[in-house]
């Protein structure tokens, strides 16, 4: 897993992710230029943190889950 | 020997779709659809911890920023573990100071190598040989190079492919032998009689009706 550590807590590239997403919806191309981090990233790193239901899918969209909150609060402190 | 020629089967093309992928790699798990609107360059090497595959690793960092902003990514293949090229990726930065920042697919059960066509067991029966393939955002095969195991790739040449392919697609033309960046290109061909006798007035510099250049 490249965004979700095995002890369940998001890496440093997944964090990055989750902080994109705190704003609302997003794209893999924003959340690319918000993260700083490559495209193709972006979207395995979202299927993973989807799988993980830390952020869900709306059409072509992500949005950061309420778990996804929580996960990034608990990160952050 | 036979077994393995079986299972090569089909060898992809230029022009074909580039066959779809799921991989392992040094950046988690990755399909070739991430990879959309992009450039890439999926190549392949014999094993981690060889010397040639080392200098090449080192050479393929140094013009990975030269690629970023032609907009292409790098992905890296062997039939080794992540563990192995985690341990090898840590070693070549340990030693050179040189941070591999591609990922790199581990490709144990050899399922990307034989749908691209990387082992060739004349070489050898279990390592990859190394090969590129140039594929474009439309995950079209646009270009694939093979090197044999003792020879490691030219780097300058790879760019070279590069920037005349965007040329090509963007103005329509094509690159000649030895072309750079700068350098006349060629016009296609004429289709008829009539265009062939028009192409002359059209101020190329031309050699006859059938070899045009100019100037971008």
């Amino acid at each position: 897993m490249a965004c979700i550590s095995p002890d369940g807590k998001p890496t440093e590239s997944g964090s990055k992710m989750l902080r994109a997403l705190q704003a609302g919806l997003k794209s893999p191309e924003e959340i690319s230029n918000e993260a700083g981090l490559p495209l193709f990233r972006v979207r395995s790193g979202l299927r993973e943190l989807t799988e993980a239901g830390l952020a869900s899918q709306k059409g072509d969209r992500y949005e950061l889950s309420p778990k996804g909150g929580e996960v990034l609060g608990a990160s952050s402190t | 020997m036979e077994e393995i020629k079986e299972q090569i089967g089909h060898m992809p093309r230029i022009g074909e779709p580039a066959p779809a992928f799921e991989a392992v790699t040094t950046h988690g798990k990755l399909k070739l659809e991430d990879f959309k609107g992009s450039w890439l360059i999926l190549f392949s090497h014999p094993a981690d911890f060889t010397p040639v595959c080392t200098t090449e690793f080192i050479a393929f960092t140094e013009i990975h920023p030269e690629l970023q902003k032609r907009g292409v990514e790098l992905l890296g293949l062997s039939v080794d573990s992540v563990s192995s090229h985690i341990a090898w990726a840590r070693n070549v930065e340990e030693k050179t100071k040189v941070k591999i920042p591609f990922p790199i697919i581990a490709d144990l059960n050899k399922e990307v190598s034989l749908a691209y066509g990387m082992i060739h067991p004349g070489q050898s029966k279990t390592e990859t040989v190394r090969c590129v393939f140039i594929i474009d955002p439309n995950q079209i095969i646009r270009t694939i190079l093979y090197y044999p195991l003792t020879t490691g790739r030219n780097m300058d040449e790879i760019l070279r492919i590069i920037d005349a392919l965007q040329t090509t697609d963007k103005n329509a033309v094509a690159t000649p032998a030895n072309w750079r960046p700068g350098d006349m290109v060629v016009v296609p061909p004429p289709n008829t009689q009539e265009m062939a006798e028009e192409r002359l007035k059209q101020g190329y510099e031309c050699t006859d009706w059938y070899l045009c250049k100019k100037k971008l």
